[in-house]
């Protein structure tokens, strides 16, 4: 072979001075805007980072003991059973951390392909762990677990139930949604147009006022609803109506071809839907799903209007505290940090999913 | 049956299995349902509103309001009537609206720009401000904006002041306010007269161009005519405006305009939690068009500037606006948030104090939620209009 | 394809003493990967040449350094007189006198086929709008598609589209024509419509540098024929050469590879 070995190509290491050239100032505009960045990063960073480290207070227990200057994270730490329970009562939280334990530990067969009957273990998940979580958390005095009333639920563990509660309520009411917007019977379409249109036409905050005063006028006079409960009703129709528009997205995705397969194999509509086209068509939207989820729960904040004290609600009531009067830059730097990590975290979970699934789809 | 007959699946209840009657059934029975269900509530409804000795109807409307309302675009005093209240939070909820498209549209473009650009640095921090705006809820963010930044603001006589006309403390940003001058009318008349040479002159422009090939670059002249014939008016006339300066009087500022609070806060969450969608927005219709049609114009020769303008964006803006109507839209509803730091817009005023006042729930809950639905449905159609009107032309 | 049979309808050379690209030494890596190494090439000008080889040998590659859709790291390109630098009036003056059709057309999809041609000739050789009309319409007639002028891309066959694409590089009047693998995205029942149309424009003597497969095409138009592998020129000869007497090894695997099947 004549191929000439000994020729290398001209750059190979990685030359830091050529890198910055190339990517930095490789202009004028380009150097200029890498100046404007340097300066707003050298003027804003700094003293973001003293306030919240370097001249941070960490230890301490009361306002007293609060350095001026930096952030006061004392009030945080003096708060961080609040925020995480609300109001649930301090010698009971071991039933909350008892629930979340077992969601994530009887879940994670889920996560092993190898995991023998993973399909049976599923379906029993999906429909036991709700019943486990919410005899734990609302006790009902079945097998000597004393009642909380949800009146005194909140925190994170609120907003995680309500994002959960609504997301799981909402699918398979989505689901029904989406598959009557492509129904050939018009009756059964226009109504489910005009459903889905509704909620995705107002915003989340009125639906919320309207299941906190229309929905109590509603129902019979002698039928008294709970609040979340009410809370819970508003974000699930809310909810469906998005997740109808996802779902409808999978179904539009699947070949005409599967369609006629299942008409030529002679499957009825409910076989044909239930065991060929849903299938393919939710694990395609499996990270339009998780989008809602995550837009979902940063809604469950807007449940501060009627009243409910999630995470948001805890910090923000802790913030007007006469005791922590003076500390509100920290709770919401706070909340949030938190919020960010639980976004930020099913976000890079969905677009990981998302390019599993589109080189499963390429092979 | 006579020996002929041999078609099996008959039998005397063959209709069962008549798929049209089944359709027909299906949907009466689902109609029926709804009707039922919709027949409970109204029932329980009525029966509880007169429990309660509620009124129903719209006849609140005419009542007089009897409470102040903190911002007003038009002329209002507490014996008008429910009905102007309902006009001024709608107005109000533009207003937060229209203000809050403008600032993340730019601010949007620019980031979602910034994410593609060559220079490493400005791509970090582009990528920054997405991520972190974009995980935290928008009422965390009002919220944030409202009470750790705004309501910490010292008090009128402490002001922060901006070159001596811009005014923010405690009860809001204050800035002066333009009142027409002598040379009012004739600077508008110079810009009008101004704007009219431009758009003349660019068709000039462009006709020459199709007879001659001679391009001629308008940019220069236009800036030159936009500018300086207001200048030369100015100097003839004398200034358009004199400006009311916010002046401290006592324990407050009198003149110019303020910018309350909840508005500016309202406007500030929104505007950049808005912006990080439409930056991903931007940056996806840009990426959308084909590596291969940028190639292909670089082979004819186009330079970078004709490529952006003459092949990237015609296409990208096809990817970009549906997606970018519906972050106005969001924008719109969510700034019914407005309502939990006290801004007066149609929830907060309408679903919220007028609702307290009068205890029309069903009433004044239907018209808020009637205002969104409308101003979506219009949205959505032209959306749909422009989207015929736009898609590319396929076999 | 039964080649050996329809072999004598060869077009005349128009072939002549005038360099139009000159390649010396180039050579091409990405990151760690050799693409192009010591490519050594002279195009004289009305010259017709054939690229041809396997997938990954560099041959697109090549072709796209000359307009510089890649830039080479090493080495000499010079193309009708002007060297290939960094310099962008240099880079701007060759695109201008080279012309390119690509695998996958890309026509603009929002312009109709009148405005894909006349794009170039306005924008960057400023020619009057009636005049560039003018011109694509007679380029249109000559590749036999002016009735559709006025349609959409997506509107036209595989085919139809990539005859406008040689219609739109025409309209820039080039002195080179770069095809990197013009039939490849066609249907079968196409290709012809398209190679017709190629056959055309090398018998009005247009210099020619093409990326194919198509060894009937090659065997009617080409001057030379070049074999690459691995990013080298493996051998380079005239058609009736190459395809009956190959000399290298690597050449007669791939041509036996293409041939029978």
């Amino acid at each position: 072979m004549s191929s000439s070995p000994s020729l290398r190509p001209p750059v190979v290491r990685i030359d830091v001075l050529r890198w910055l050239r190339e990517n930095l100032f490789s202009g004028p505009v380009n150097t200029a805007l890498t100046l404007l960045a340097i300066y707003l990063l050298w003027r804003f960073v700094p003293p973001v980072l003293d306030w919240l480290f370097f001249d941070a207070t960490w230890q301490g227990s009361s306002r007293a003991d609060c350095h001026p200057g930096g952030a006061c994270w004392i009030f945080i730490g003096q708060r961080f059973g609040q925020f995480l329970y609300g109001f649930y009562p301090i010698e009971q939280r071991w039933r909350v951390d008892l629930a979340a334990l077992s969601i994530i530990v009887l879940a994670a067969p889920l996560f092993f392909s190898r995991f023998p009957q993973r399909r049976r273990w599923a379906l029993g998940y999906f429909l036991l762990t709700p019943l486990l979580v919410w005899w734990l958390l609302y006790g009902a005095g079945i097998l000597g677990l004393a009642t909380v009333p949800t009146d005194q639920w909140g925190g994170l563990m609120l907003t995680l139930v309500i994002a959960s509660v609504g997301i799981a309520g909402a699918l398979p009411l989505g689901i029904l949604l989406a598959l009557g917007r492509r129904s050939q019977l018009p009756a059964i379409r226009i109504v489910c147009i005009t459903f889905i249109e509704f909620w995705r036409g107002v915003p989340l905050i009125t639906v919320l006022f309207m299941s906190s005063v229309m929905l109590p006028l509603f129902l019979p006079e002698q039928m008294s609803i709970d609040k979340l409960v009410r809370a819970l009703i508003a974000v699930i129709l809310f909810e469906a109506a998005y997740l109808a528009e996802v779902v409808r997205g999978g179904l539009q995705a699947i070949p005409k071809g599967q369609y006629e397969a299942t008409h030529a194999l002679g499957l009825s509509y409910w076989q044909s839907m239930g065991l060929v086209i849903l299938p393919q068509a939710l694990r395609l939207v499996i990270p339009g799903i998780v989008n809602t989820f995550i837009a979902l729960f940063k809604d469950t904040s807007l449940v501060i209007i009627i009243g409910l004290a999630d995470f948001f609600t805890a910090v923000h009531r802790a913030t007007v505290d006469p005791e922590w009067l003076g500390f509100s830059t920290e709770g919401y730097v706070f909340a949030a940090f938190v919020y960010f990590l639980f976004c930020f975290g099913m976000s890079r979970y969905s677009i990981a999913l998302e390019k599993r699934l589109a080189r499963s789809e390429k092979r | 049956m006579t020996p002929g007959e041999t078609l099996r699946g008959g039998g005397p209840r063959r209709w069962l299995y008549d798929p049209k009657i089944r359709a027909l059934a299906a949907q009466i029975l689902t109609v029926l349902a709804i009707a039922l269900f919709a027949g409970w509530i109204v029932h329980n409804t009525v029966h509880n509103l007169t429990v309660r000795g509620i009124a129903s109807g719209f006849g609140f409307l005419k009542n007089p309001a009897g409470f102040g309302i903190l911002q007003t675009l038009i002329d209002y005093r507490e014996t008008d009537s429910f009905a102007r209240v309902f006009v001024i939070g709608l107005l109000n909820t533009l207003l937060v609206a229209a203000l809050g498209i403008v600032f993340a549209t730019v601010l949007g473009f620019l980031v979602g720009i910034g994410r593609l650009a060559e220079n490493a640095l400005i791509r970090g921090l582009s990528a920054l401000y997405v991520e972190t705006f974009r995980n935290v809820p928008p009422l965390l963010q009002i919220f944030f904006w409202y009470f750790a930044v705004l309501r910490a603001m010292p008090s009128p006589r402490q002001s922060h002041e901006f070159l001596g006309a811009f005014f923010l403390n405690i009860r809001g940003l204050y800035v002066p306010r333009p009142i027409p001058a002598e040379g009012f009318a004739p600077i508008v008349l110079a810009l009008g007269i101004a704007l009219a040479a431009v758009i003349i002159l660019r068709r000039w422009a462009r006709r020459r161009q199709e007879h001659t090939g001679e391009p001629f670059s308008t940019g220069r002249v236009a800036l030159l005519l936009l500018f300086g014939l207001p200048l030369a008016a100015r100097l003839i006339f004398g200034a358009p405006f004199t400006w009311e300066l916010p002046q401290l009087q006592g324990f407050n500022f009198r003149g110019g305009w303020v910018l309350l609070p909840e508005l500016v806060a309202l406007t500030v969450a929104l505007s950049l939690y808005t912006a990080a969608f439409i930056a991903e927005t931007v940056r996806a219709g840009i990426q959308s068009v084909p590596r291969g049609q940028i190639e292909a114009a670089i082979a004819l020769g186009l330079t970078p500037r004709q490529r952006l303008r003459l092949i990237v964006l015609p296409q990208a803006m096809r990817v970009i606006i549906p997606p970018l109507t519906s972050q106005y839209l969001n924008l719109t509803k969510n700034s019914s948030l407005g309502a939990a730091i006290g801004y007066p817009d149609l929830v907060g005023l309408f679903a919220g104090t007028v609702l307290n006042q009068t205890g029309q729930a069903i009433e004044t809950i239907a018209m808020t939620m009637a205002v969104y639905l409308l101003i979506s449905l219009t949205i959505s159609l032209v959306m749909n209009w422009y989207n015929r009107r736009m898609a590319l032309v396929e076999r | 394809m039964e080649l050996m049979e329809e072999t004598l309808t060869r077009l005349e050379s128009h072939k002549t003493q005038e360099v139009m690209i000159l390649m010396e030494r180039v050579n091409k890596w990405y990151q760690d990967f050799h693409v192009l190494k010591d490519i050594d090439l002279t195009v004289m000008a009305g010259e017709r040449i054939v690229i041809c080889g396997p997938s990954g040998s560099g041959k697109s590659t090549l072709i796209r350094c000359i307009n510089r859709l890649e830039a080479h790291q090493r080495g000499r390109i010079v193309v009708d007189g002007i060297e290939l630098t960094e310099d962008v009036k240099a880079i701007d003056a060759i695109r201008r006198e080279v012309g390119m059709v690509f695998q996958h057309f890309n026509l603009f999809p929002h312009l109709t086929v009148l405005e894909n041609c006349t794009l170039a000739p306005i924008w960057v050789k400023k020619m009057p709008k009636k005049e560039a009309e003018a011109l694509a319409l007679q380029y249109l007639q000559r590749v036999r598609i002016a009735d559709q002028a006025h349609k959409y891309p997506g509107q036209l066959s595989g085919g139809q589209q990539q005859r406008v694409a040689i219609a739109r590089a025409l309209c820039m009047k080039p002195k080179i024509m770069l095809f990197d693998e013009p039939t490849s995205a066609l249907d079968p029942e196409m290709v012809k419509e398209v190679l017709d149309t190629m056959i055309e424009l090398a018998a009005e003597g247009m210099t020619m540098l093409c990326v194919t497969h198509e060894m009937g095409f090659a065997r009617t138009v080409a001057d030379r024929v070049i074999f690459m592998d691995r990013g080298e020129i493996v051998e380079q000869a005239p058609p009736e050469e190459f395809f009956l007497h190959p000399k290298e090894e690597r050449t007669r695997r791939f041509l036996g590879q293409i041939l029978h099947h």
